[in-house]
This record gives C-alpha cells, sequence and structure tokens, in this order.
C-alpha cells in the first residue's frame, strides 16, 4: 500500500463522523434494554393499567429514535435526510393515527 | 493525483452535487421515506380492524357475547426473542459498517455475515408462527385479523429476506475486497435499509403484540 493510499485511508477514517464501536454496543444495550422493559409491561399490564399500553408506545419512540439517531447517522448526516425521512414518517403517523380514530372511537363496529 | 484530490475522490463526504451530498444517498432516503408510507397504510389498515375479528382464532385472550373466554394464539416469550434476534442483526450491520470504513476487511464481512445470519433467524421463528397460525385455523380469510395480521408481517418478512440477500451480497463482496472504505457508502446504503426494516418491527412489536 501506498503512503498517499495510507494517508487517503486515514483520512477517510477520521473523517468518519458516525460514532464510535463502543457507542454502537452502548446503543445495543440500550436497546435491549428498553425491549425488555416493554415486554414486562405487557406481562404486569394488570398492575399498570390503562398506563401500561402509554408506556409501551413510549418505549418503542425511544427504541425508534435510538436507531434512526445512531445507527442510521442522522444524529450525523445532513439535515436534509432527517427532512426525507421525517416528512413521510410524520404522514404515515397522521395515517395510522386517522384511521384508528375513524374505526374506534368515531364510528366503532357495534358488538 | 494529490493527496486533497484522492481524499476528495474516495470520501463519500466530499461530494460535488447542488445539495453538497451524494446523490445515492439521498436517492435512498428518499426510497425510505416512500417505504415508510407502505408500512404506513399496512398498519392503518390493522390498526383500523384491531378487535373487530367476528370469528377467532384471536389474537390475544377474548370474552365472547356467550362469555366463553377464548385464548389468544400470539406467543409472546417467542416473538420476544426474535426481536431481540433482529435488534442484535441491527448492531451487527452498524459493527460491519465500521470495519469495512476502517479497512479491517475480515470483521467488516464477519460482522455482515452474522447479519445475514440473525435475518435469517428471524425469518424462521417468522416461518415456524405462520405455520402454527396455519395449524391452528388463520388464514388470510378467515377473519380481520388473518387478513391485515398476514400483509402487514408478511409484508415485512419479504423486505427482511430481501435485505438477507443483500447482506450476504455485501459480507462478500467485502471479503473478496471488492468493496474497502473508499466504497464503503454502498455497505452505509445497505446498513439503511436494513435498520430502516428493524424501525419497522420496532413500531409493529408492540401494536400487534404487546398492546391488547
Amino acid at each position: 500500500m501506498s503512503s498517499e493510499t495510507r494517508e487517503v485511508l486515514h483520512d477517510i477514517d477520521t473523517h468518519t463522523d458516525h460514532g464510535s464501536t463502543k457507542t454502537y454496543w452502548v446503543i445495543g444495550g440500550y436497546l435491549f434494554v428498553l425491549t425488555a422493559l416493554e415486554i414486562a409491561c405487557y406481562y404486569f399490564e394488570d398492575e399498570l393499567g390503562s398506563m401500561a399500553s402509554a408506556i409501551i408506545l413510549a418505549l418503542s419512540a425511544a427504541k425508534f429514535i435510538l436507531v434512526v439517531m445512531f445507527y442510521m447517522h442522522l444524529k450525523y448526516d445532513s439535515r436534509l435526510f432527517t427532512g426525507v425521512f421525517l416528512f413521510p414518517m410524520a404522514l404515515a403517523t397522521l395515517v395510522i393515527v386517522g384511521m384508528t380514530v375513524l374505526y374506534h372511537v368515531l364510528h366503532p363496529l357495534p358488538r | 493525483m494529490s493527496h486533497s484530490s484522492a481524499t476528495r475522490a474516495a470520501s463519500p463526504a466530499h461530494i460535488d452535487t447542488s445539495t453538497g451530498l451524494d446523490s445515492r444517498k439521498l436517492a435512498f432516503w428518499s426510497f425510505i421515506g416512500s417505504e415508510c408510507l407502505l408500512f404506513g397504510t399496512l398498519i392503518a389498515s390493522y390498526m383500523a380492524y384491531k378487535g373487530d375479528s367476528i370469528s377467532g382464532p384471536y389474537p390475544h385472550e377474548t370474552v365472547l357475547p356467550d362469555g366463553t373466554v377464548v385464548e389468544g394464539i400470539l406467543d409472546i416469550p417467542l416473538t420476544s426473542v426474535s426481536t431481540a434476534v433482529l435488534l442484535f442483526s441491527s448492531l451487527f450491520m452498524v459493527l460491519g459498517l465500521a470495519g469495512v470504513q476502517r479497512n479491517d476487511r475480515k470483521m467488516g464481512a464477519f460482522w455482515l455475515g452474522m447479519t445475514a445470519l440473525f435475518g435469517s433467524i428471524f425469518l424462521g421463528f417468522q416461518v415456524y408462527e405462520f405455520t402454527h397460525f396455519w395449524h391452528v385455523g388463520l388464514t388470510l380469510q378467515s377473519n380481520l385479523f388473518g387478513s391485515t395480521f398476514y400483509m402487514l408481517t408478511g409484508f415485512h418478512g419479504a423486505h427482511v429476506f430481501v435485505g438477507v440477500l443483500y447482506m450476504i451480497v455485501l459480507a462478500a463482496l467485502v471479503w473478496t475486497g471488492r468493496i474497502g472504505p473508499e466504497k464503503s457508502l454502498n455497505v452505509e446504503i445497505g446498513g439503511l435499509y436494513w435498520h430502516f426494516v428493524d424501525v419497522v418491527w420496532i413500531i409493529v412489536f408492540p401494536l400487534i403484540y404487546l398492546i391488547p
């Protein structure tokens, strides 16, 4: 390997601001713990009552944010990528919430 | 070629486009945006009909109008393990990318191979689950739960399958030295696809399995 190539590779390595390997393992640990908490909420649903669903959704949102920010590198990348991702994500969320409200709150099936 | 021009040619961070960003990466993020809408409609359909099946099998424990209690068919412990497997595969994906970026060919290929392996294990769990459900009478036609569940998780599984093939090809290219640090963007884009599939499951898992 020529010295110029080595320099180029070193340059690439040091300019890749995508978090360290240690960060990836730490985030992996958080994701595992958050998943365990989600599952615990499911099993302790009787004790948590109506809060269980809210807690599970909050934990799920936290996992979503961790993956998108650190593993998909949106924390380090251009904000244009964040916009290109979040705009359709917001639309999709609106559709999901809209359909859920329409079918379960405004016009629920008779039971 | 001078040092600075060589760096510009090799590093994806230095691209002469109107946005200053690599067009391939921007295009892939746009594709992921369109995938958000695809899965948004599938999740919306599932949520719209959630709990509205008038005949079994039911996902969770259900009390029928005559007072009979029917057991749900979802296996939470099994799916919890498969969820953890998919989460670990995302960790392996970033470790693979990090390996490629620091020109560690062996570790890059190893972690990408592990990503493909764990993706395959997740698919194995899904095949087992679908087969079990089919045996207890849940088909696409049996009730609203069956139709929306198979459509949503089936589309997700198909995406995982494509991702596994993608990771196998990437691992082979890294192993043979055809993808090195100068082409690490190819692995990064593969990673975006894989993490998106993981993100979809992060949303789907609680909505289907954990919230009755």
